[in-house]
């Protein structure tokens, strides 16, 4: 669903975080945020999803609301955010237990869920039980078990090793073509950016502002193959010249906290 | 090509290996060393009896029934007190980790009366509830509520925010969030805060039969000691010892059951 991001400000205290940020994401559209630590993206990604109230500013959708969305504004979390006493059916299971389904479509949908990510002879571990990537699964699961309109990925690789991310890459590039979400997902690692998003924006450091939108036109199911390695790396690069003295500054800041 | 030197090996040491034997043998060597030191007549017997004649005390003890009486009396003091002080605690813990309002209300009251010795308060709980059961049950109540409140509260905190973030992302009703998030995630603190609360209540039901009562195994081993008989005071404290012990694998098997998930 079309989601628009108008004048958004946010200041924590005196220190102002993000400063008059519009930005409209088309529908289905996959839209990466990146930016120095402390460029305010996850704050903005905090109040797309309304946990977060702006000093100023509004987030809305348009566009006919979705039937079939019991949580229109989903999260993937850096840290999973599992209950560690459910299993993973019952991890999948707490996003629908409020909603007055029955328990035969809980069942269904969470069996759904867990298939679609490759979870389903795991329904009866416990998070422990679980390596990370397995872990961010049932994130993935749980959010797709409401069918959200958006779904807003807060770092949702940062917390995994590198071999992992990879897989998951390519499990979040599958599962997108099949579920029609819009999406946003804050990250600092320029790869996933460039191999997820359809377009890039790029945020100063704090106070966070919009630099820059880097659309990168080749689908994101297309990227994968060789011919467009070239443009990966180029994209890579662009981003890294955006971002590179911030992130140097950032790094050198002594922070207040 | 030059010699070559293995690298020594400098790892090892200080991990903990489990070695089962090792405490008996040391419970056991201590004890006859003791038996050994009083059949020699070392240690005089009016003053530190052999373990041979605190068996046979606790033996003639349990025989009798005397023993059975006492420890029931005791039991009858903590039991209540325990679990009326537990409730009380609990809810009023939950409500200052839940609620910040209670918080600001409930925090500076009970950090002012939480130091308080509660036996101190025994003297003026008699004067309310008399001299019988009430006063000690009351006693035993008031001491285990303050820490319950403390560990309730602190058990809250230190459930992670973003859990309940997450909760509130799925459109959880407050009421849910409680329920299916903080009260789980709190409950390997409130269990931890049992075990103090329970040692509270064991100190304090001793120190209250010692001040006034004429049951229970504090009275028992007070009246012990004034008649001299060692051995009986010894069977005494052995009997709290392995009450002690009880209590605390009890509730070690009521975490294991309800923390599996840990």
């Amino acid at each position: 669903m079309p989601l628009h991001i108008e004048g958004v400000c946010h200041n924590y205290g005196p220190v102002a975080a993000l400063d008059t940020i519009d930005l409209d994401i088309a529908d289905g559209e996959t839209v990466a945020l990146i930016g120095p630590s402390g460029c305010g993206k996850s704050t903005l990604l905090g109040i797309i999803g309304g946990l977060l109230q702006p000093t100023s500013g509004r987030v809305s959708l348009s566009g006919p609301p979705s039937a079939d969305s019991l949580n229109p504004f989903t999260y993937i979390f850096q840290d999973f955010a599992l209950l560690p006493w459910r299993s993973v059916a019952a991890n999948v299971a707490l996003a629908l237990e409020h909603r007055g389904l029955g328990a035969p479509e809980c069942r269904e949908r969470v069996a759904a869920a867990l298939a679609l990510t490759g979870l389903t002879e795991f329904a009866a571990a416990y998070p422990k039980q679980l390596s990370g990537g397995m872990r961010q699964r049932v994130g993935i699961a749980r959010a797709l078990v409401v069918r959200p309109s958006v779904m807003l990925l807060d770092e949702p690789l940062s917390a995994l090793d590198a071999q992992t991310r990879e897989l998951l890459m390519e499990d979040l590039l599958a599962i997108w073509a099949r579920e029609k979400s819009t999406r946003v997902y804050v990250t600092h690692n320029l790869e996933e950016a460039a191999r997820l998003a359809d377009r890039v924006v790029v945020l100063s450091r704090r106070p966070g502002r919009i630099r820059e939108v880097l659309r990168i036109d080749v689908p994101v199911a297309e990227r994968g193959r060789p011919e467009h390695t070239a443009l990966l790396i180029d994209v890579h690069r662009r981003l890294w010249a955006l971002i590179r003295d911030e992130a140097a500054t950032a790094e050198r800041e002594i922070l207040n906290v | 090509m030059s010699e070559r030197r293995p690298v020594p090996f400098r790892g090892g040491g200080f991990a903990p290996t489990p070695r089962r034997v090792v405490p008996w043998i040391v419970f056991a060597v201590l004890i006859g060393l003791w038996q050994a030191a009083s059949s020699s007549g070392l240690l005089p017997s009016l003053f530190m009896p052999s373990p041979a004649a605190i068996v046979r005390a606790l033996y003639d003890l349990w025989i009798d029934g005397t023993l059975m009486e006492h420890v029931t009396a005791s039991l009858k003091r903590i039991v209540p007190g325990w679990i009326i002080g537990t409730a009380a605690g609990l809810a009023v813990g939950l409500a200052m980790g839940i609620f910040s309002s209670a918080r600001a209300a409930g925090l500076p009251i009970v950090s002012a009366l939480f130091p308080i010795p509660k036996i101190a308060l025994l003297p003026v709980l008699i004067l309310w509830l008399g001299i019988g059961e009430p006063s000690k049950v009351a006693t035993i109540a008031l001491g285990v509520f303050f820490p319950t409140v403390i560990s309730a509260y602190t058990a809250c905190d230190s459930v992670p925010r973003n859990l309940i973030r997450m909760g509130q992302s799925f459109g959880l009703p407050a009421r849910d969030i409680v329920t299916k998030i903080l009260l789980p995630g709190a409950m390997p603190g409130i269990l931890a805060g049992f075990r103090i609360s329970a040692s509270v209540a064991l100190l304090l039901v001793v120190a209250a039969e010692m001040i006034g009562a004429q049951h229970g195994i504090g009275a028992f081993v007070l009246t012990a000691g004034n008649l001299m008989q060692t051995d009986q005071l010894l069977a005494g404290v052995v009997v709290l010892s392995v009450l002690g012990l009880l209590i605390s694998w009890g509730l070690g098997a009521i975490e294991r059951s309800v923390l599996r998930w840990r």
